[in-house]
């Protein structure tokens, strides 16, 4: 164990979450995953492995689908971040929320947030997805409780919905 | 998660030339971050030695994919993603694009990076195998003169490369030599999608009526680096494609390599599995 | 029909838990909240010398917390009170935890954790069942035997010398992990004045209950557990919960301040319970036709280094050995052993998978032996109505195996492909197989497990109308509380919109048992189903109801009861149904009120260049009683197919000295979204007399099934017989290179 080094100041980071401008004290290296959670009050995206490998801290980061649980908070100074609490909905649910509730894409929901995520990203790139898109597009959000399959149908039935969005 | 936050330095300059001062600087304190899939993961086991880390995030110069007449230039900030999108990379190498979807799934082609993909030095990085057979070069840059590398003399040791520790991946470059060939690329991994390759072979070949007139064959996750493998590429250059040769090959293959077990598999299935992704690719040249 | 079971009813939390507004464990933060980490020993066995704490950090600023500290017992109630909270002087497996830490900031509690140094004298370690049956060390009781017992049902040596064929077979499962996607979390506050509140992600509010109970002198009213929304459990938060409220209640005891302790990944992997290893050994005699004789059954089970539930998932794996086939003489000879690794627990199917799993690969095998194709070995010993299991107890529901199989195999298009497959095999390098596995698995507690339990489940009506449910059963993803609320209202004839589910909290609803071993739906629900009953009752005999009436009318008498007469509360508590009768004595009678029946079919390809092996189809039929829940039932069936497969084919613990190696989700891997094949789900439903609407239970039903019949698809592609899980690849390029074949005992 090395020498016991000094703690290094907080910086001033500024980010866009769902819209709103928040300025927080943070250490450069602290995780955007634990910012949002602890000092933005969003726990809404979660931890589940810390790795990059369970996809459930997957947020939006100026419009791509990232792993929150692997970015510094620097590198994200000044963009923009979508998490689950600022799924456009127009006051109801999104049709993904709707689907997903509807269809039993959630079972436990630790995973929904992250893959309701993924899969409104999917939907950007192919608004109409075939199964097969689906499996790849959400390959990186982990669910132990589903099996994938409702959630495959939620994704499908939130397409259908959204025809003409 | 067990970094000790505090005590993490990282800096994100502006410009190209403050990044290579600091470096120059400062050599060896500071450890370049891209898209951070990999350090982060180190990170946040508590394995990252290095405390102050330098992000390459915003310089603009490291971007893009661009074209000349002769090469394909990939700026070292390249991302899986944007590999995967690019028309000509689809068109001309399209092992990378590959190599770049099995990377991770989605979320990990969106930050990950070429560079940081070659600099890691993973010897089961996706990239590698196809970089090795498509005879990539790697720039080097510091506040001395840039150097061009092959990438296959790029890794010296097991995640040992010939980087200084002033110096960055500028760009990787491409020679666009490989039309007419046949590209090969298969990763066995733990599952089939967000997998470590337990074996990946790539494989670049021209067959002119079953003489073999070009052969590139390149490994993962058989070595302490990924490797070209000269040896068996020497037993098939110039020569008839038949069984005979097919199985020269593959006893030349078995010499080249040194498999280990691992977490995550054994010395005789990656031995074994690579000779029969060798007779795969090779027989494939036959029809 | 049914208003409301039957129907596709939303789920209750589903709103919040597509919103991101769920409240799971690490959402929460109280003031003044310390964060808490667990000092754990770094080998599998030793001799504690000394604790260290190096200087350079601010120790006066901790809580530091050892053995000596704990108020009460130094153990976590469970069956047997053999697993300290923390170790006192000796420890017994890798990960075992030693000292407790807590400080306001997380980063250094975390960095405090791995400085502290444990000087430990290493003793010698047992690994895996053959060392520890070698009892070259004994490191559990006088010889290493956790619990052991034999079922025993005619006389199985007799057998052997008229049998015309007699086939032996051994089975070996590897360690699961139950890979929730939400570690294991809890928060607790903790005075000698104020008691104990728990907040955390659990399966059995109760059974931490218990477990504070011992270790704090508190009266039981002074203890309070809440349940916040849970990531998954399957068996993993059944016990383990008990031993991180115990370490936060300790550090929140000593601090004087709310205390929160969340695993990290790597954490949960390698420190928390996982599914018990199996070694299983049959010997079956058989007629020329084909007729089960006898079956000689050893089952041991390694349960790591201390007892904890292992005693009971012997008992289910055991039970259900000898499979849904009717045989005159059956011996089952089951141990659990211990060895140095941290203690195994539950995992949905809870011993089952593990037995069935040798069940179903032996039968293939038999039917091989005597020459007759797997299925039909299975129609000429199906169980019928009537006829005895193992431990003698009657079949007295309505079941037709041989219908279930026809159905099964003609759903998956087994003959044809069958044909085809070998065809196609001899000009492909892919081979493609297919597979089933017939099998049942009792719902409810085994035997007199729920007399034991005699759990209480019971309904408020409210004065408006609506109607709570009160019960101690969890919500952890599979629809709790969606099908409660579904049983109550159909039986209540009101509105699901009008009952509601409170999230569990030992002060305010009873103790209606642990939610495991499929028994929510099937005995919690009955319990509502009948607390509902006497709720109508109450409020027909006040004359305030009458036999029919609407929605609306129910809510005025409840309206005008609470007016008249206060609060009206019903509760049920379990009787079991009549002419159940078990004896624990000689391990014999009925284990269960009721199975659920299954048969699942697997199509695989094996690619002979990698060996990797794909489930390209699976169909899952199962009889139910009674589905309550159209997408909910499926959804538990899918979820435990994929897990099933993940057993079968991903997931692998590597063991190093008794600790996992790859305890990253990196390396132990379990399937995504493009692993998993369609998933094919289809319910038969012969309605049981003693579950609310008929309902059987299904949570654990699923994961018997797909790992024996991958592997009989396996074999079918390949002609390789291969009798142990996970199969990873090597392993199958190793038994291709040795050419593996079964092997037939000689008779006499």
């Amino acid at each position: 164990m090395s020498r016991w080094r000094r703690p290094l100041a907080k910086l001033r980071i500024e980010l866009h979450v769902n819209g709103h401008k928040h300025h927080v004290e943070a250490y450069p290296m602290a995780r955007l995953l634990d910012v949002l959670r602890e000092q933005l009050g969003l726990t809404g995206t979660k931890e589940g492995c810390g790795e990059g490998e369970c996809g459930a801290c997957a947020v939006v980061l100026d419009g791509e689908l990232v792993n929150s649980c692997l970015v510094p908070v620097l590198q994200v100074d000044g963009r923009e971040i979508l998490s689950i609490e600022g799924l456009p909905s127009d006051g109801h649910l999104h049709p993904l929320q709707e689907a997903f509730a509807e269809a039993g894409g959630t079972q436990c929901g630790i995973c929904t947030p992250g893959m309701i995520l993924a899969s409104y990203q999917l939907l950007k790139l192919h608004p109409h997805p075939t199964e097969e898109q689906i499996r790849e597009g959400l390959a990186g959000n982990l669910c132990r409780c589903t099996g994938y399959q409702k959630i495959f149908d939620a994704v499908k039935q939130a397409s259908q919905r959204a025809a003409g969005d | 998660m067990r970094a000790y936050v505090p005590e993490y330095d990282l800096e994100a300059p502006k410009t190209l030339d403050d990044i290579l001062r600091l470096l120059a600087r400062e050599p060896g304190v500071w450890k370049p971050i891209a898209g951070g899939t990999d350090l982060m993961v180190l990170f946040e086991a508590g394995q990252l030695r290095h405390r102050n880390l330098l992000s390459l995030s915003r310089i603009p110069e490291l971007r893009g994919i661009t074209a000349s007449e002769t090469y394909v230039t990939l700026g070292a900030l390249t991302t899986y993603t944007e590999i995967r999108q690019s028309e000509l990379m689809r068109r001309e190498f399209p092992l990378l694009v590959k190599a770049a979807s099995w990377t991770g799934a989605v979320a990990t082609q969106n930050r990950g990076t070429l560079a940081g993909n070659i600099a890691n030095g993973s010897p089961a990085a996706d990239s590698p195998p196809a970089l090795l057979v498509y005879d990539a070069d790697v720039v080097l840059l510091s506040e001395r003169d840039p150097r061009w590398v092959r990438y296959s003399h790029f890794h010296i040791g097991y995640k040992i490369n010939l980087m200084e520790p002033d110096e960055i991946i500028s760009h990787i470059s491409l020679p666009r030599t490989t039309g007419g060939c046949v590209h090969y690329l298969r990763k066995v991994g733990t599952r089939r999608a967000q997998a470590i390759s337990k074996v990946a072979l790539a494989g670049l070949a021209k067959v002119n009526d079953g003489l073999v007139e070009h052969i590139r064959i390149a490994l993962g996750s058989v070595a302490p680096m990924p490797i070209r493998c000269h040896q068996t590429e020497a037993v098939l250059a110039d020569r008839m494609l038949d069984r005979a040769a097919i199985e020269d090959a593959k006893a030349a293959i078995v010499a080249e390599i040194s498999p280990i077990d691992d977490i995550r598999s054994t010395a005789e299935y990656r031995k074994r599995v690579t000779v029969n992704l060798l007779d795969e690719f090779l027989t494939g040249l036959l029809t | 029909m049914f208003q409301t079971v039957g129907q596709p009813v939303p789920r209750k939390e589903g709103r919040e838990k597509v919103t991101g507004q769920a409240k799971y464990v690490d959402d929460l933060t109280f003031p003044g909240m310390l964060m808490g980490a667990t000092v754990r020993s770094p080998v599998a066995r030793g001799r504690i010398r000394s604790i260290e704490f190096p200087n350079g950090l601010p120790w006066e600023q901790f809580t530091i917390v050892t053995a000596k500290d704990i108020p009460g017992q130094n153990s976590v109630a469970l069956i047997s009170d053999d697993q300290p909270y923390l170790a006192d002087g000796f420890v017994n497996h890798p990960e075992e935890p030693v000292v407790l830490l807590a400080h306001p900031d997380k980063y250094l509690v975390e960095k405090a954790r791995q400085v502290v140094r444990l000087d430990i004298d290493p003793l010698p370690a047992v690994f895996g069942i053959e060392e520890s049956l070698a009892k070259e060390h004994i490191i559990w009781g006088e010889d290493n035997i956790l619990k052991a017992f034999a079922i025993e049902k005619g006389n199985v040596e007799s057998v052997w010398a008229e049998a015309a064929h007699v086939i032996e077979g051994e089975f070996r499962t590897g360690a699961q992990e139950q890979l929730y996607i939400e570690t294991n979390g809890m928060i607790a506050s903790a005075s000698p004045e104020n008691g104990i509140t728990i907040w955390g992600s659990m399966q059995c509010p109760y059974y931490v209950h218990k477990a504070l109970l011992k270790a704090f002198p508190l009266a039981p009213e002074k203890i309070r557990v809440i349940q916040m929304e849970t990531g998954g459990g399957f068996g993993g938060k059944e016990d383990y919960p008990s031993m991180l409220a115990g370490h936060a209640a300790l550090l929140a005891w000593k601090s004087g301040r709310p205390v929160k302790m969340v695993y990290d990944r790597a954490e949960d992997l390698a420190a928390t319970t996982k599914r018990h290893p199996s070694r299983t050994r049959i010997r079956t005699g058989v007629t020329e036709e084909g007729k089960l004789l006898g079956q000689d059954i050893e089952f041991v089970l390694d349960g790591g280094a201390y007892a904890t539930l292992s005693a009971v998932v012997l008992s289910r794996g055991a039970i259900h050995a000898a499979g849904p086939y009717q045989c005159p003489n059956v011996r089952i000879r089951s141990s659990a052993v211990a060895t140095n690794a941290p203690p195994h627990g539950a995992f949905r199917g809870f011993g089952a998978p593990q037995s069935i799993f040798a069940m179903e690969r032996h039968m293939d095998q038999v039917a091989r032996a005597v020459g007759l194709a797997p299925e039909e070995l299975r129609r000429r010993n199906f169980l019928h109505t009537g006829e005895t299991t193992a431990t003698r107890q009657v079949i007295r529901e309505k079941v037709n195996l041989e219908q279930l199989l026809d159905r099964a195999l003609d759903l998956a298009d087994y003959h044809a492909k069958t044909k085809v497959f070998t065809e196609q095999n001899q000009r492909s390098r892919m081979k493609r197989g297919i597979g089933f596995a017939s099998f049942m698995h009792g719902a409810g507690f085994t035997g007199s497990g729920e007399r034991y339990l005699q759990s209480v489940a019971g309904l408020e009506a409210l004065a408006d109308g609506r109607v709570r449910i009160l019960a101690s059963s969890t919500e952890i993803g599979q629809g709790t509380n969606t099908i409660l609320a579904q049983i109550v209202a159909e039986t209540l004839g009101i509105n699901y919109d009008h009952v509601e589910i409170p999230r569990p909290d030992t002060n305010e609803v009873p103790n209606s048992g642990p939610t495991v071993a499929s028994r929510t739906c099937m005995v919690v629900g009955k319990l509502l189903e009948s607390a509902a009953i006497g709720l109508k009752q109450t409020l027909t005999k006040a004359g305030l109801l009458d036999e029919d009436y609407s929605s609306g009318e129910f809510a005025d008498a409840c309206a005008r009861y609470a007016e008249r007469f206060g609060p009206l509360k019903s509760y049920c508590q379990y009787e079991a149904p009549p002419g159940i009768h078990w004896d624990d004595e000689s391990y014999s009678g009925d284990a269960y009120g009721a199975f659920a029946w299954a048969v699942y079919v697997a199509e695989v390809s094996v690619d002979t260049v990698t060996c990797e092996i794909t489930v390209d189809d699976f169909v899952a039929l199962q009889e139910v009683g009674r589905v309550i829940h159209p997408v909910l039932a499926a959804g538990q069936i899918e979820g435990g197919v994929a897990q099933g497969i993940g057993y079968a084919l991903f997931e692998n613990v590597v063991w190093k000295n008794g600790r996992m190696a790859n305890s990253q989700m990196t390396n132990y891997i379990m399937p995504t979204s493009v692993d998993v094949p369609r998933i094919r789900v289809y319910f038969e439903e012969t309605p049981y007399e003693y579950g609310p609407l008929g309902a059987k239970g299904i949570g654990e039903l699923p994961i018997d099934g797909p790992a024996p019949a991958v592997l009989n698809a396996i074999e079918n592609a390949i002609g390789l017989a291969v009798n142990e899980i996970p199969l990873m690849p090597e392993m199958l390029m190793r038994a291709r290179e040795r050419g593996n074949v079964p092997v037939e005992a000689a008779v006499g």
